[in-house]
């Protein structure tokens, strides 16, 4: 510890991200943490195990399932949870498709990303949460930019971007009625870099695939897909071998991959502060319909 | 490497966004595909040139209709340090999404067209950043280039600020002649304006001393969380109880004597932990655990202090309010919930002193009531104490947030002038 008081960039953000944590664990009756296996989802976790230390995370964590993971980040999952004893929760978008609650799309971009938001409503709903730990980070996406950290959400999910409810200092209002449901998001103020500064310096495991391996991919629209059963390829798509790794953890079929030789965390961070292009920009999909493709989803009950 | 959090007022007319733009672009934290999407953006609509402002205003009502309505937070680094901008906006009507992005700002940018000299609006956004207690201001004299980086016309408009500056409680005001448009003085020191011997506005920001602005003297430790392992295996935790929380002040120490409120109550630290590490010291804004010597019945919204230093356990309350509410004015007899640090209670106002006119100053004595964005000094009675010092002392402790009970929103703020 130093002795004039300055803390380091990662020490404030993680105490801001502690009180956010301890502040619902507080205010609220039911609480649960999105967990995807992703980074920041792990990042995520590794604070509320911090934050309420010597005892045990006080909410079950859920993963919204597409049945479109990638294995490896699946099988990551399940051991996460295993190790820190907590109650992990999966909904399955395949059984909101099998029960008619969504329907799967189709087209040559099909994805099961939009209805996710089915399925994660219907499990809020069912489970009676009324806080939602999400790891977006504002610096992720122009519509998450202006998000508060307690985002209130609606009977039906729905976030108002236009009618925010003011927040200031660290002071978070947790009241709402019941059907409704707040959106926490701990990580707001952390950059991709700052993600992968801390998971060096807490030495924190993440899947195999953020590291360069070896894949057969084929390229769509400029984006690199892993070559998988859930998309069909068209003739000029022919697959190749190559060294990549992944910078966002999301669906095979919308998740692209970037070529890299970086299997280090700190290999990982040269290439990160090097980047000239966005995480969501260089990999996701999803976001490229259009230019408000985020804010949309989110008015729906995205996460 | 610290953190600076700063807040820009202004508006799209001043080069608010070309000057947001141009930082994020010279420190590389705009990346090509966002300027991509934004120049593709601007094609499409007919602008000319690249429309800065779309990089920040997200929302779809923004871009429909040009103007800032919600604050943004946008990130940036120097070798030196990280930035955080909140991005707000300037215009009137969002005045409670401006106080947002300023309560947790360590410095605001003000920024004046420097062919219009100071406006209603620049005059506005310097009362409600000196409300909020920001500790630093820059009021940045942009478009130089325009007026031919003229020294006379920046000398002219400092001056004038100044003067206002005195109705004002500044602590510390700087003033940078600049371009957003061509980068004269935002990262680089501009040779077209030799008369200027200041720093650029980056050079600025980069070494400003900001942690002298948290207090470390006085010892403020709301309770936030109670933890108490249950089921432990490990015999040594049955009788652990952390009380979790973030300084709001002061340093603590082990072996401290410290005095629990509201019960008077004195004990010792016995250990602080972080994240479960035990750490030889805490001060603002670290989130700690203390354990202490004796158990004493503590629990969230109690408030750890020095026995020779404490707030006051206030049900009296005197502040300046923002209400931020369309649906319901406040007036004498308003009823509504307070959230103080880790406590809620409820509260009564009890009398409105006057409304102040954010563009003149001027205080209206006669007022009955606050509408939306309004600001006025009021008086309230709460229904339990809550452990407070004037927001002037400590924005944390001094500070509140007002909620409506019926529709839970979050309609005002107050920052404490007097608690008893």
């Amino acid at each position: 510890m130093r002795s004039d008081y300055l803390l380091s960039q990662l020490d404030v953000l993680e105490s801001e991200s502690i009180h956010i944590m301890r502040e619902v664990a507080a205010e609220f009756e039911r609480p649960a943490l999105l967990f995807s296996g992703g980074k920041d989802s792990i990042v995520m976790l590794a604070l509320a195990e911090k934050a309420f230390r010597p005892a045990n995370i006080p909410f079950p964590v859920m993963h919204i399932d597409t049945g479109h993971n990638f294995p490896e980040v699946i099988d990551f999952r399940d051991r996460r949870a295993a190790e820190l004893g907590v109650r992990l929760i999966v909904a399955s978008v395949q059984e909101s498709i099998d029960s008619g609650r969504a329907v799967e799309e189709t087209g040559r971009w099909v994805s099961r990303n939009r209805l996710q938001t089915v399925t994660l409503l219907d499990a809020i709903e069912e489970q009676r949460f009324d806080a939602l730990f999400g790891g977006a980070r504002r610096d992720e996406e122009k519509a998450r930019a202006k998000e508060r950290v307690f985002s209130f959400r609606d009977e039906f999910g729905q976030w108002d971007p236009k009618n925010q409810r003011p927040e200031l200092w660290n002071l978070y209002n947790a009241r709402i009625k019941r059907g409704e449901h707040i959106r926490v998001f701990p990580l707001s103020n952390w950059t991709e870099l700052d993600i992968w500064d801390y998971i060096e310096r807490e030495n924190l495991e993440i899947p195999s695939i953020y590291y360069a391996h070896e894949r057969l991919v084929f390229e769509r629209d400029g984006i690199l897909l892993a070559d998988n059963e859930y998309l069909t390829r068209t003739e000029d798509e022919q697959p190749f071998m190559a060294t990549v790794r992944y910078r966002t953890v999301g669906d095979m079929t919308i998740t692209g991959a970037v070529v890299s030789g970086a299997t280090t965390v700190a290999e990982v961070i040269t290439e990160v502060a090097a980047t000239r292009i966005t995480e969501r920009g260089a990999t996701r999909a999803d976001d490229r319909t259009s230019e408000a493709a985020m804010e949309d989803r989110k008015r729906e009950g995205y996460f | 490497m610290d953190i600076l959090r700063f807040a820009t007022a202004g508006s799209v007319d001043d080069g608010k966004s070309t000057l947001i733009g141009r930082l994020l672009f010279d420190s590389k934290a705009i990346f090509e595909d966002q300027l991509a999407s934004v120049e593709r953006t601007s094609r499409d609509r007919g602008e000319e040139g690249t429309n800065l402002a779309l990089l920040t205003d997200g929302l779809r009502a923004e871009r429909e209709q040009g103007i800032t309505i919600d604050v943004a937070y946008r990130y940036f680094a120097t070798p030196r340090r990280k930035f955080i901008i909140a991005d707000t906006p300037g215009h009137i009507q969002y005045t409670r999404n401006m106080v947002t992005g300023a309560s947790t700002a360590d410095l605001a940018i003000i920024l004046v067209d420097a062919r219009n000299g100071l406006t209603e609006q620049s005059r506005r956004h310097a009362f409600l950043t000196t409300l909020l207690r920001v500790p630093h201001l820059v009021l940045a004299v942009n478009k130089m280039d325009l007026v031919g980086y003229d020294q006379q016309v920046f000398e002219e408009i400092c001056e004038e600020f100044s003067k206002f500056a005195t109705k004002l409680e500044v602590q510390d005001l700087t003033f940078i002649p600049i371009s957003a448009l061509n980068g004269d003085n935002v990262v680089d020191r501009s040779a077209n304006m030799p008369w200027y011997d200041g720093p650029s506005l980056l050079h600025h920001l980069e070494h400003l001393h900001i942690a002298s602005d948290r207090n470390l003297i006085d010892v403020r430790f709301p309770v936030q969380y109670v933890i108490r392992p249950h089921a432990s295996s490990d015999p040594e935790l049955h009788d652990y109880r952390g009380y979790a929380g973030q300084v709001a002040g002061g340093v603590l120490k082990p072996g401290d004597e410290v005095l629990h409120m509201p019960s008077g109550f004195s004990t010792r630290i016995k250990k602080i932990e972080l994240a479960g590490k035990e750490v030889e010291e805490a001060f603002p804004p670290m989130s700690v655990t203390l354990l202490l010597d004796d158990d004493v019945d503590i629990s969230r919204g109690d408030l750890i202090c020095r026995p020779n230093n404490r707030p006051a356990a206030a049900q009296d309350i005197e502040g300046m309010v923002c209400w931020m509410s369309a649906d319901r004015p406040l007036a004498p007899r308003s009823r509504l919930v307070v959230k103080h640090t880790t406590r809620t209670v409820k509260a009564i106002v009890t009398d409105l002193h006057y409304r102040i006119d954010v563009n003149t100053l001027h205080r209206d004595e006669t007022a009955t009531q606050l509408g939306l964005n309004e600001i006025g000094r009021v008086r309230m009675r709460l229904t339990q104490p809550v452990f407070a010092d004037p927001y002037s002392r400590n924005r944390l402790t001094g500070g509140m947030i007002l909620i409506d009970e019926a529709s839970n929103t979050t309609v005002g703020t107050v920052m404490i002038t007097d608690a008893r």
